[in-house]
């Protein structure tokens, strides 16, 4: 691990602003990823921002019917409140599908959003890998891409984002709130968030130098059958090879979006339109423009099959 | 046997303690100024102030710090559960937390969850049952065992859990799955959900 300097906020006005002020600072939370990481000289910041003094840790109702959840909010901490469980179980399920236990208890919300890429070519430093190292090409294309993206992807990168959460806030309409060095407030659409490879796989999200996420607010409550569905190598403490998050409504309306396939949580508003149509015709819909590698190709095929099985449930 | 292993180990340490008093922290390796920081936490009830490099994990200030080598470093990268620690009544792998970011908190590891004689009842159970073969992962799982128990008594629910506004159930089940970030290379998993369905109170 590189050596860096330490402060601990006293505000989120002064986090951001040291945030901009160091040429390579990083705000740290639970640090379940950052530092696993650094220790792999992956992540070189220069000076760590602990952001958890800010408070930012509570969930409260919002005027519109809504909830607002802290960006410090633990993961096992959201996904056992009450008022989650009851009326955004997708979220509850999407979050305890992921990670351990003891991961769980430290890794927060906004943290979560942040987290990067488990592509294996990201991790090994003898690899080129354009998101480490901008330009110096992507070992996974030719290489062995399993567990890598099939859609939104470009000739820079076929890294998919890890988080379950996410999926579920995608399919939830969540909203995130952020405060930008200049004091700024933002409020970004979970879509907006993440953003896709393109020419620039290490830029990640929407987020500006030294722009902090404070919040990630959920819409009021839709109802209907929620369910998230992971398919992976373990039976736990895994990450999906796909997942498929859905809210199916009596009437077999509703939304679903897909992990495990692209740089960001996959959904789009043609596919949720045809979903009274059935599994088949809304994997064609969502996999358009998917360009599978001989080792992915796979996926095609279980995103249906477990979109299928989703839909099946949500019936019965 | 046991008895005598400790003495060794605690006169080691002494010496270790001696020598590091001798020499401010981090001089000794060029630590640029700025780079170390202070860190005032509790550990198994006792108060410990270090001035650590930075990048020290808290695995590490217990280890080669505090000198309590109970938990174990097996992965380093949080996938093996060998480090797991109570900080502030909850479970943490140890490996992925900076110690100077624990300032004011509790910190609980196997060495205050019991000792010989005075054993915790998970110690006893994974002691009854045979829950370890090599016992390197031991530390982490009983750590972790305690923390399950106490999160299902808080109602909090797992990946298994059949319906989320329901009160959540012991079963082997929600074991199995809430213990899934403690791995155990000897494949001793199925004495350790006996050993932990003996302490829940249920026959396994």
């Amino acid at each position: 691990m590189k050596s860096f300097t330490y402060e601990r906020a006293t505000s989120v006005e002064a986090a951001t602003k040291a945030a901009a002020a160091h040429d390579a600072a990083r705000f740290i939370a639970g640090g379940t990823n950052l530092l696993d990481l650094m220790k792999l000289e992956i992540e070189t910041p220069t000076h760590l921002i602990d952001v958890n003094t800010l408070g930012l840790d509570t969930i409260e109702a919002t005027s519109e019917g809504g909830l607002r959840i802290g960006a410090l909010v633990r993961n096992s901490d959201l996904a056992a409140d009450e008022r989650v469980r009851r009326d955004y179980g997708l979220l509850s399920r999407a979050l305890l599908a992921g990670a351990s236990g003891q991961l769980r208890n430290k890794a927060t919300t906004a943290g979560n959003l942040l987290q990067r890429t488990r592509c294996p070519y990201f991790y090994d430093t003898n690899q080129p890998c354009n998101k480490r190292q901008p330009g110096s090409g992507c070992s996974a294309i030719d290489g062995f891409s399993r567990q890598l993206g099939i859609v939104g992807i470009s000739s820079s990168c076929i890294a998919t984002h890890p988080s379950d959460m996410a999926i579920a806030m995608r399919v939830l309409d969540a909203v995130v709130e952020t405060v930008g060095s200049d004091g700024a407030k933002r409020s970004i659409p979970i879509a907006d968030f993440h953003r896709l490879p393109g020419d620039t796989p290490h830029i990640e999200t929407e987020l500006k130098k030294g722009e902090i996420i404070t919040a990630v607010v959920l819409p009021k409550p839709i109802g209907g059958k929620q369910i998230y569905r992971k398919v992976r190598d373990r039976a736990s403490y895994a990450f999906a090879l796909i997942s498929v998050g859905a809210v199916i409504q009596p009437d077999g309306t509703g939304r679903v979006a897909v992990g495990g396939v692209a740089h960001k949580p996959w959904r789009l508003d043609a596919a949720d339109e045809d979903l009274p149509s059935g599994a088949g015709r809304v994997t064609r819909r969502l996999l358009l423009d998917a360009q599978p590698t001989e080792h992915n190709a796979y996926k095609v095929k279980l995103v249906e099959r477990t979109l299928g099985a989703v839909l099946a449930e949500a019936k019965g | 046997m046991a008895s005598a292993a400790t003495v060794a180990a605690s006169g080691v340490a002494s010496k270790a303690r001696a020598q590091q008093a001798e020499v401010p922290a981090g001089a000794k390796i060029g630590i640029p100024a700025g780079e170390t920081s202070s860190v005032s936490f509790k550990v198994n009830g006792q108060d410990q102030t270090l001035s650590v490099d930075n990048r020290t994990t808290l695995l590490d200030a217990l280890r080669e710090h505090l000198h309590l080598t109970g938990t174990k470093k097996g992965c380093d990268h949080g996938q093996c559960g060998a480090c797991t620690v109570m900080v502030d009544g909850r479970r943490i792998n140890s490996c992925l937390s900076l110690a100077i970011m624990h300032e004011g908190d509790e910190v609980v590891t196997i060495e205050g969850l019991g000792e010989p004689g005075k054993l915790h009842p998970m110690q006893a159970a994974f002691v009854k049952h045979d829950g370890y073969q090599c016992g390197y992962c031991t530390p982490g799982q009983i750590c972790s065992s305690v923390a399950v128990l106490e999160e299902i008594k808080a109602g909090m629910p797992s990946h298994v859990t059949g319906d989320l506004t329901a009160k959540v159930a012991f079963s082997l089940e929600e074991i199995r799955e809430r213990m899934s970030g403690n791995l155990c290379r000897c494949g001793a998993y199925s004495n350790i959900v006996d050993a932990i369905a003996d302490v829940a109170g249920r026959p396994a």
